[in-house]
């Protein structure tokens, strides 16, 4: 079932469009903020709402890169995987990620702290290498840097 | 207001946005006053046209050609759409748009509307934009309760809604069709044309797309004149454009410049040049998806003709720049990398060709190139061209390649006659 809350903000996109399919994108991401993934029962509960089923939810879900049909932890690191992050040494520091964390790209800790996933060029690309960590952008990467950041995160 | 960057020269360096005051104080919101003061709609197309504004987002449409396609009779709701998807490759000027000034692109989206009898404009940020989406939900909140949003607009009897979409996450979102299927909220392939979105667009309804940066033009058209903005420009394109250069650059940036400014311009005193010890190879002179550019190329001016005219495309105006200690054979495959995972899966030259190429390079780089790959790699990118396919990301993709395999062919080979990466 939805939760109280995560009704009350899907219900609140329903005025910005003429049918209720068409929020279905919004309110998974609404659903996958409260529970960090959209499980096969998260999607029954999305359909329920809209109208939809979750045949149709898993296949919209899957074509986006940023809805998550696995689990993951509790914070994303999205590090640019694009060309300009790429010639500014971007592998480098996919490596010292994959090294410190002990995780492939695509994987996630066995604490489950963090999941490591590329991404499509992040547009801040005068100051690559880039990576978002959740919600936040951080720029000019250094593996000193990325150790800072990392331990921000809990 | 700095005459000479209408669209950057307000922002503050401090990084925090244009509230709504301070866009006022600035002249924000006085183009709108002008168009719903006086001007009828078909008024604020002329001058969109006279002032040869053309499309940002890539393809270089001519902006108020495009309002114009909207017919008189058109039915309702009709829609506007401001792109701001940004998941090019090497382009982050429509960040700072969203980011540090809201209130021109929303401004320019209320005009965008009016001009072709909308109802409805979806602001549409891909997802990793959190600030900028902070900043334009407040804008258009700020812009609701003074009056330039909603019923009636400022007692003009035209009323316009707007709301923010955040994507999900896929380049073909930003394909406008995609678009419009992400909005309806459904998998972002695009769809076949005709009919094209003017005649049937978002939810079948009358509907126009512009790029970001293309609509933040707008309020300073109606404001200061179509004459005021073709003399920014020193080519026939109207205007200024935010150019962009990252790479191993001097200096990386962004820069609002008069459109047809030189390529050498923009690198040599703009970016400070290369980086100590390093040569440039190359440049990708708008995006992932335009075709290598070299050192002959410097002095053509960065304008939708300038830079076709030495075989490539303006494209997105922010340049991806190639040093001689960087491979080419690797840059190409990071390229081709993504064009292969963001293919929506619908054209058989994309999705089976961009993959094949993808593994043809990747061999390459480790080492296990064979002779015939570079034969093999044209072959592919011809398939690639428009025409074959039912959107520009195929072609975008041939760019990259065909043109590395022109200028750089001698590195190509070398990868496969030494069975190995000489960069590495
Ligand atoms: C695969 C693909 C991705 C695109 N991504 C964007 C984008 O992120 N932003 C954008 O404005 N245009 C993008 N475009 C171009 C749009 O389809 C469209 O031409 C543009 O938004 C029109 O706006 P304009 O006339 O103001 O340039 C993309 C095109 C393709 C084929
Ligand atoms: S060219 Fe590629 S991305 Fe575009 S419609 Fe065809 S398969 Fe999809």
């Amino acid at each position: 079932m939805l939760t109280p809350e995560e009704r009350t903000e899907i219900e609140a996109e329903f005025p910005h469009y003429p049918n209720r399919k068409a929020v279905c994108i919004d309110a998974m991401k609404i659903v996958q903020k409260h529970r960090g993934w959209l499980s096969d029962e998260a999607l029954d509960d999305i359909g329920e709402l809209l109208g939809m089923s979750s045949t149709d939810l898993d296949g919209v879900a899957t074509f986006y890169n940023l809805l998550f049909r696995r689990p993951v932890g509790r914070h994303v690191i999205y590090l640019c995987d694009s060309v300009s992050c790429w010639i500014m040494g971007g592998d480098q520091q996919r490596n010292h990620i994959c090294k410190r964390l002990g995780i492939a790209s695509g994987e996630t800790t066995a604490d489950g702290r963090f999941t490591l996933l590329p991404v499509v060029c992040l547009g801040a690309c005068d100051h690559a290498p880039v990576m978002m960590v959740d919600q936040d952008t951080h720029r000019d990467l250094t593996p000193e840097k990325i150790d800072q950041i990392l331990e921000q995160y809990d | 207001m700095p005459d000479d960057k209408p669209l950057t020269g307000n922002m503050r360096s401090d990084g925090v946005a244009l509230d709504l005051k301070a866009y006022e104080r600035a002249g924000g919101y006085e183009g709108l006053r002008k168009a719903l003061g006086g001007m009828t709609p078909a008024a604020v197309i002329e001058e969109v046209k006279d002032s040869n504004l053309r499309g940002r987002g890539g393809a270089g449409f001519p902006t108020g050609l495009k309002w114009s396609f909207i017919p008189d009779k058109a039915p309702h709701p009709r829609y506007v759409v401001a792109n701001g998807d940004e998941m090019e490759p090497g382009t982050f000027k429509d960040r700072i748009l969203v980011e540090l000034d809201p209130h021109q692109l929303v401004e320019g989206m209320i005009l965008a509307g009016y001009a072709t009898g909308a109802d409805i404009g979806y602001a549409f940020l891909r997802g990793e934009y959190t600030v900028g989406a902070e900043r334009v939900a407040r804008a258009i909140a700020e812009a609701y309760e003074a009056g330039y949003l909603g019923k009636d607009i400022l007692h003009s009897g035209y009323s316009f809604e707007i709301y923010l979409h955040l994507s999900a996450g896929r380049y073909m979102c930003g394909e406008e069709t995609g678009l419009l299927n992400a909005l309806e909220g459904k998998r972002a392939n695009p769809r076949a044309k005709p009919p094209f979105p003017p005649a049937s667009g978002l939810f079948g309804k009358p509907t126009t797309i512009n790029n970001v940066e293309t609509l933040c033009n707008v309020p300073h058209i109606i404001r200061n004149g179509a004459g005021w903005y073709r003399g920014l420009s020193r080519s026939k394109d109207g205007g200024t454009k935010i150019y962009g250069a990252s790479g191993k650059v001097k200096r990386p940036g962004l820069w609002e410049l008069p459109m047809g400014t030189t390529i050498r311009e923009i690198i040599e005193e703009h970016a400070g040049g290369m980086r100590d010890g390093l040569q440039l190879r190359g440049l990708l002179p708008g995006g992932a998806s335009t075709d290598f550019l070299t050192g002959e190329h410097l002095d053509a001016p960065m304008d939708f003709a300038g830079v076709q005219s030495v075989g490539s495309r303006l494209g997105t105006g922010t340049m991806i720049i190639l040093d001689d200690k960087t491979c080419p054979v690797g840059m190409v495959s990071n390229l081709e990398h993504f064009f292969s995972q963001e293919s929506c899966g619908w054209c058989t030259p994309c999705w089976s060709g961009l993959g094949w190429a993808e593994r043809i390079l990747r061999a390459m780089e480790e080492g296990r190139g064979k002779p015939g790959d570079l034969e093999k790699l044209a072959f592919q990118a011809r398939f690639w061209a428009p025409g074959h396919t039912f959107c520009a990301l195929a072609p975008g993709a041939a760019e990259p390649l065909q043109s590395a395999l022109k200028h750089f062919r001698a590195d190509f080979e070398r990868h496969i006659d030494e069975k190995r990466c000489p960069w590495k």
